[in-house]
C-alpha cells in the first residue's frame, strides 16, 4: 500500500471537497468561500475563489462531465457556477427553503441535483429551459429533522437521504421530462415524484451522518451517531428489506462512507482515520485501519534526555509534547469521496476533515 | 492521586471524548441562526441524553452533549461553610474572566459550581485531546487549590488569632 499523498490547505475546517474528473482542480468550502486549487505537479495551489455565499458554504460538488460546480450553503442559498471566458459565473438556483442548505449532490445524470435543508426537505433541482433557470421540487413527506447527507442511486432517480431524526429514507426524485423511466429494481417498480422507498431506523436510533448506495444500486449503507455501520439489502417493494446488518463498533461516531466493491465499505469520521467493513449480507464486520501509523506522532521516538526534558519545560511549560495525533488527519474526518475506481472498485479515494487536510489514499 | 479519584476521572474523560464528536449544525428552528443547540433546546431530537457521573454526594460532573455543543458542569467538593464560601469565589473569578477562557460558561448549571460550553467552533479550532486533557486538569487542581487555600486561610486565621490575642495574656 502506497503512502497517502497530503495536501495540507490551510488551518480552518473544510467542509466538503469535490475534485474535477481530470483531478486537476480541487474545490473546498472554506468559510464562507469555495476555493479552486489547480494542481502543480505535485501540490496544489489556489487559482481560483468562488465568492457569493454569505454564510459557511456546507457543500460542494462538480459535475464530472459539464464540469459545473454546484454549492451550498447555510445562508439557505445554492449557486451553480460554470465557467466562462471572464471567470466563473454564479446562476442562483430557486430552493425556495427558509433554513439552512446542509448537502448537495450532483446525480449520475448531471440533469439534476439535490440539496439537503434544516427545513426538514429535500429540493430537487432541474434546470428549466423555457425560464433559464435551475428550478426545485420539494421532498418533504415524512422527515422530521434536518437533512444531514444525501446520496445518489447510479439511475439518478432514487435518493437516499440521512437525517437527524434518526431515519435514513430512499425516495424516488422522478421529475417528468428530465429523467428516463427507470428500469424497475428491488427499491421499486412504479416510482413517481416522493415515493417512499425505504426507510430505515437502527437499533438505538442516533443521527445519521452519511450514506451511501453499494455500485450496484441494490444495497445502502449509512453511519449513525452510534458509532455503528448498518447495510440494508431491500427484498422487493412495499416488503421488510431482506437483510438488516447492523455492525457496531467501539469509535467515535463515523460521518461518511463509501463503497468499493459490493463487499466492501469504507468509512471514517471523528477518529481521524478512515476504516474498513466487509462483508455481504450473511454477515459484515470490522477489518480495521487503512492507515499504518509508523509516522512521527505522539509515543514515537524521541529524544528522550534530561537536557530536552528541560528544554521543553523552559520553551513550552511541559515536559513532553503530545499536540500531534498519530493519524494524518489531525481532526475529525468530515467527507469521503472516490477519487478513482474501475467498475465499481476503488483504487483510490480522497479525504477532507476540519484540519484543512485534503488527503488521498491509495488501497 | 487517591484510589477512587482515578477511575473517576477517566470516566469522565472516555465520556467527554465521546461526547465532543461535535458538527457545525444551522439552527433549525430560527432562520440563518447557528446557536449551541444544548442552549437553546429548541429540538429535542438534537439533544441526547444527560450523563451524570458521581463520585460522591458532594463531586459530580453534569455532561449534557448535543448536535453542536457539549455543557459540562462540575460540582467542586464542598466539606464545610468555609469551602463553600472558597469555591464560590474561585469560581466567581473564574467566571468573570470568561472570555479570555473561551470554553468557559459565564453562569454554572443549578446545582453545579462551574460550568463548561463547548462548541464545535471550540474543537475545529482546537485539539479536542487537549481540550479534554484541560478539563481532566481542572477538575484534578481545583481540589488541591481549594484545599490548600482552605489550610491558607486557617493558619493565617490562627496567626491573627494569635497576635491579636497576644496584648492579652
Amino acid at each position: 500500500m502506497a503512502s497517502p499523498e497530503i495536501h495540507h490547505l490551510f488551518h480552518n475546517p473544510i467542509a466538503d471537497h469535490s475534485f474535477s474528473p481530470d483531478k486537476g482542480t480541487l474545490a473546498v468550502a472554506r468559510d464562507n468561500n469555495v476555493e479552486l486549487y489547480g494542481k502543480e505537479g505535485n501540490k496544489f495551489s489556489l487559482t481560483d475563489e468562488l465568492k457569493g455565499h454569505e454564510k459557511t458554504v456546507t457543500g460542494v460538488d462538480i459535475a464530472p462531465n459539464s464540469g459545473r460546480i454546484v454549492t451550498c450553503s447555510q445562508d439557505r442559498n445554492a449557486y451553480v457556477w460554470e465557467r466562462t471566458e471572464s471567470g466563473w459565473k454564479p446562476t442562483l438556483v430557486l430552493l425556495r427553503i427558509n433554513r439552512a442548505a446542509t448537502f448537495v449532490r450532483w446525480s449520475p445524470s448531471e440533469q439534476k441535483f439535490a440539496v439537503g435543508s434544516g427545513a426538514r426537505v429535500i429540493a430537487v433541482c432541474y434546470f428549466e429551459e423555457e425560464n433559464d433557470w435551475w428550478i426545485s421540487k420539494h421532498l418533504k413527506k415524512p422527515i422530521r429533522s434536518t437533512i444531514t447527507t444525501l446520496a445518489w442511486h447510479p439511475n439518478s432517480v432514487l435518493l437516499a437521504a440521512g437525517s437527524t431524526d434518526s431515519h435514513a429514507r430512499v425516495f424516488s426524485s422522478y421529475i417528468k421530462g428530465i429523467d428516463t423511466r427507470p428500469e424497475p429494481s428491488a427499491w421499486g417498480e412504479r416510482l413517481p415524484f416522493n415515493t417512499i422507498c425505504g426507510e430505515f431506523l437502527n437499533d438505538s436510533a442516533g443521527w445519521i451522518h452519511g450514506v451511501s448506495f453499494s455500485p450496484s444500486g441494490n444495497a445502502l449503507a449509512f453511519t449513525g451517531h452510534d458509532s455503528s455501520v448498518t447495510v440494508v439489502y431491500p427484498s422487493a417493494p412495499e416488503q421488510p428489506p431482506r437483510a438488516m446488518l447492523n455492525i457496531t463498533t467501539r469509535y467515535l461516531p463515523l460521518n461518511s462512507l463509501i463503497w468499493n466493491g459490493e463487499n466492501e465499505i469504507i468509512a471514517a469520521g471523528h477518529d481521524c482515520e478512515p476504516y474498513r467493513f466487509q462483508g455481504d449480507e450473511s454477515g459484515w464486520q470490522l477489518a480495521g485501519t487503512i492507515e499504518n501509523k509508523t509516522g512521527a506522532g505522539a509515543g514515537s521516538v524521541r529524544e528522550e534526555s534530561a537536557l530536552n526534558m528541560f528544554r521543553q519545560m523552559d520553551l513550552k511549560g511541559q515536559s513532553q509534547v503530545d499536540t500531534q495525533l498519530k493519524t494524518v488527519h489531525q481532526n475529525t474526518i468530515s467527507t469521503v469521496r472516490i477519487y478513482e475506481e474501475t467498475n465499481g472498485n476503488v483504487n483510490k479515494f480522497s479525504t477532507s476533515g476540519v484540519d484543512g487536510r485534503v488527503v488521498i489514499w491509495t488501497i | 492521586m487517591s484510589q477512587s479519584l482515578r477511575p473517576y476521572l477517566q470516566c469522565v474523560r472516555a465520556s467527554l471524548t465521546a461526547a465532543l464528536a461535535l458538527s457545525d449544525f444551522a439552527s433549525q428552528t430560527s432562520e440563518r441562526h447557528n446557536v449551541p443547540e444544548i442552549e437553546a433546546q429548541s429540538s429535542p431530537e438534537l439533544l441526547l441524553n444527560p450523563l451524570t457521573i458521581s463520585r460522591n454526594e458532594n463531586e459530580k460532573v453534569l455532561i449534557e452533549p448535543s448536535v453542536n455543543s457539549v455543557r459540562l458542569s462540575i460540582r467542586i467538593k464542598q466539606s464545610d461553610e468555609i469551602e463553600h464560601i472558597l469555591v464560590h469565589k474561585f469560581t466567581r473569578f473564574l467566571t468573570q474572566r470568561a472570555e479570555s477562557f473561551f470554553i468557559l460558561r459565564r453562569k454554572p448549571v443549578k446545582g453545579y459550581d462551574i460550568s463548561f460550553l463547548v462548541c464545535n467552533a471550540h474543537t475545529e479550532a482546537m485539539l479536542k485531546h487537549k481540550l479534554v486533557d484541560f478539563i481532566i486538569q481542572f477538575m484534578e487542581e481545583v481540589d488541591k487549590e481549594i484545599s490548600e487555600m482552605k489550610l491558607f486561610l486557617n493558619a493565617r486565621a490562627r496567626f491573627v488569632a494569635e497576635s491579636f490575642l497576644t496584648p492579652f495574656d
